[in-house]
């Protein structure tokens, strides 16, 4: 058993049958991490004490008898949720000193399945970006090219398990943040119906549009994840009151009897002829496993950008409120009250969540708020209509995760150029639909050197999470892309 | 000029943001190339359609009124992140000036 290497299933069934145990999983991590992570900065903070700690624990509970689905496994958090005793500092100044009393459910969900925490992973601020670069503490590296960025706003989560120092991750994805930087690390990266994970100690961002998934190297261990931390859970009020689903034992090998939905306005000739090329070919390769290709239209998905750059921020304007220098995180001293409001918020934040706060509180003011808050409002229901207009005619929906591989950093300088990295990501987000991104192949990136990966984004109607991972895995066991691909050797000893 | 579609010393005083002069310079052109971006909803009909501020179907949750163990912090966990207590309380500046 190589606890680098295995996939979460294999490491759990080595576990739970006694052929290795969590602590010698730990023992082994713990240097490698470190090593890996010299070159990567995926993690914000390593926690090899709580590791060691839980994977006591779990060979205790394996020695009782108990049977664990992620047993051993080492496992990474996004720095938006919380784990007590850790800092959890969604990537900002104003949260840099805080440590978190009390644990996310779905991190609670993870650990008690077995899993070990190796740490906490960086992110855009607040988990507003595209590339990674808006974290105030670290810049990530793409374990695929030094050069290049690991993708946003998961940007830790994506590049620890793409690097191959974490098994598994969980990130956040409020407009794609788990499924951009899935397709550029080479991982599977999967966003479930809004409301399937809970989002009790998660950092709000957009509260309508944020969700917790998993970052796995293959579909089956991101359905053991999902698994893991999906359902109910009634300290999230918008967590949804239905039967959790497990997916794990309902993969499927083929795709016939599927109506695979491709969009007519996600042209992909406009992005070059390699990465035409590249979603050519997966498309064909869906029908070579018998799916039925049909086109479908979303009319309303080229707003999708506007409508979300309205909502999201309008959201963050008011969620963001709550850091004022009063509870927690920085303060900075004022004449009077609102000064200390003022210059702890303008010390803490970064330039992109001031600007999102700005173009939110906008939105949302006196005058405005009809013109543009409302109207994005009715816009998204357009949007959702759209999608479940075209599923009459499909099961599933697919299209590029992102317009390009991994870009350079400080490719991106002007806001709106970022945002559009979004595109495929955004109007699903919308739409609150399960789905996520499995590796399609690679491409040489201008003014790469190396072959960078692509993803494929699959996305289905409300709740169908388990047809989804069946399809993805379906597909991903046809081509097995993510193996062509090896992570650059970084650091090695 | 895009920047003067928004007010932004007006917007940051409600957000209690206290912004550079290197900072105006900066957000106000990028935010009016924001707010031209999203113009583009203008085209989009949206006459006799509902808003939608949540996708998926939801009711009100209720819960009985009762004390959760489970989710409270103690004071002494919930004043460790304060940067600054006193009493056992948040201590903050005087809001309320002193009379006479």
């Amino acid at each position: 058993m190589d606890p680098v290497r295995d996939s979460a299933r294999a490491i759990a069934r080595a576990v739970n049958s006694r052929e290795a145990s969590a602590v010698e999983i730990a023992e082994a991590m713990i240097p490698h991490v470190a090593r890996v992570d010299a070159s990567l900065d995926a993690y914000l903070e390593l926690t090899p004490e709580l590791m060691r700690e839980h994977a006591r624990k779990v060979d205790a509970r394996v020695a009782a008898g108990e049977t664990l689905p992620l047993a051993g496994v080492p496992v990474a958090i996004k720095d938006n949720m919380c784990l007590t005793g850790t800092h959890t500092t969604a990537g900002s100044r104003i949260l840099e000193n805080f440590v978190a009393p009390y644990t996310a459910t779905a991190v609670q969900r993870l650990l008690d399945a077995g899993a070990l925490p190796i740490g906490k992973t960086n992110l855009d601020e607040f988990a507003m970006g595209s590339s990674g670069e808006n974290s105030a503490l670290k810049k990530t590296r793409n374990p695929y090219d030094l050069e290049r960025v690991p993708g946003g706003s998961s940007a830790g989560s994506a590049a620890s398990v793409g690097g191959f120092e974490a098994t598994l991750s969980l990130g956040s994805d409020t407009g794609g943040s788990i499924r951009e930087p899935a397709a550029f690390c080479n991982v599977v990266g999967f966003k479930p119906t809004y409301g399937r994970v809970s989002r009790y100690g998660l950092i709000a961002f957009a509260s309508s549009l944020d969700q917790i998934g998993p970052f796995a190297r293959t579909v089956e261990d991101a359905a053991l994840t999902y698994d893991a931390i999906g359902g109910h859970d009634p300290l999230d009020a918008t967590s949804v009151d239905r039967e959790h689903e497990p997916t794990a034992g309902f993969l499927r090998e083929d795709l016939r009897g599927v109506r695979v939905g491709i969009v007519k306005e996600f042209a992909t000739s406009e992005l070059g002829s390699e990465i035409d090329a590249c979603y050519r070919k997966a498309y064909a390769d869906l029908e070579a496993l018998g799916a039925e290709l049909v086109e479908v239209e979303l009319p309303t998905a080229k707003y999708g950008l506007a409508t979300y750059y309205l909502i999201a921020p309008a959201e963050c304007s008011s969620n963001l409120a709550r850091f004022d220098g009063v509870r927690y995180g920085l303060r900075v001293d004022g004449a009077d009250v609102n000064e200390m409001y003022e210059r702890t918020r303008a010390a803490g934040f970064g330039p992109e969540v001031k600007r999102r706060i700005l173009i939110g509180t906008y939105a949302l003011s006196s005058g405005y708020y009809d013109a543009y808050y409302v109207k994005a409002q009715k816009a998204r229901t357009r949007i959702a209509e759209d999608f479940a207009r075209a599923f009459e005619r499909c099961d599933v929906i697919a299209s590029p995760a992102a317009s390009t591989p991994a870009f350079g950093f400080n490719a991106k300088s002007d806001p709106v150029s970022m945002y559009l990295m979004d595109y495929y990501t955004i109007p699903v987000s919308l739409a609150g639909l399960p789905s996520l991104s499995v590796p399609c192949g690679a491409v040489v990136p201008e003014g790469g050197t190396r072959p960078m990966p692509m993803g494929l984004q699959l996305a289905s109607p409300l709740f169908t999470e388990r047809a989804l991972l069946g399809y993805a895995h379906a597909y991903e066991r046809a081509t097995m892309h993510a193996e062509k691909l090896s992570p650059i050797e970084v650091a090695t000893a | 000029m895009a920047s003067d579609r928004i007010d932004i010393r007006h917007v940051a005083r409600l957000a209690r943001l206290a912004l550079t002069d290197a900072e105006i310079a900066t957000f106000g052109p990028q935010l009016g190339n924001l707010l031209t971006f999203v113009d583009a909803l203008g085209e989009l009909d949206t006459a006799n359609v509902a808003a939608t501020a949540q996708v998926i179907p939801s009711r009100n949750v209720q819960r009985e009124d009762a004390i959760r163990p489970e989710t409270m912090l103690s004071r002494e966990d919930a004043l460790r992140n304060a940067p600054r207590a006193q009493h056992g309380f948040f201590a903050v500046p005087r809001i309320i000036a002193e009379e006479g």
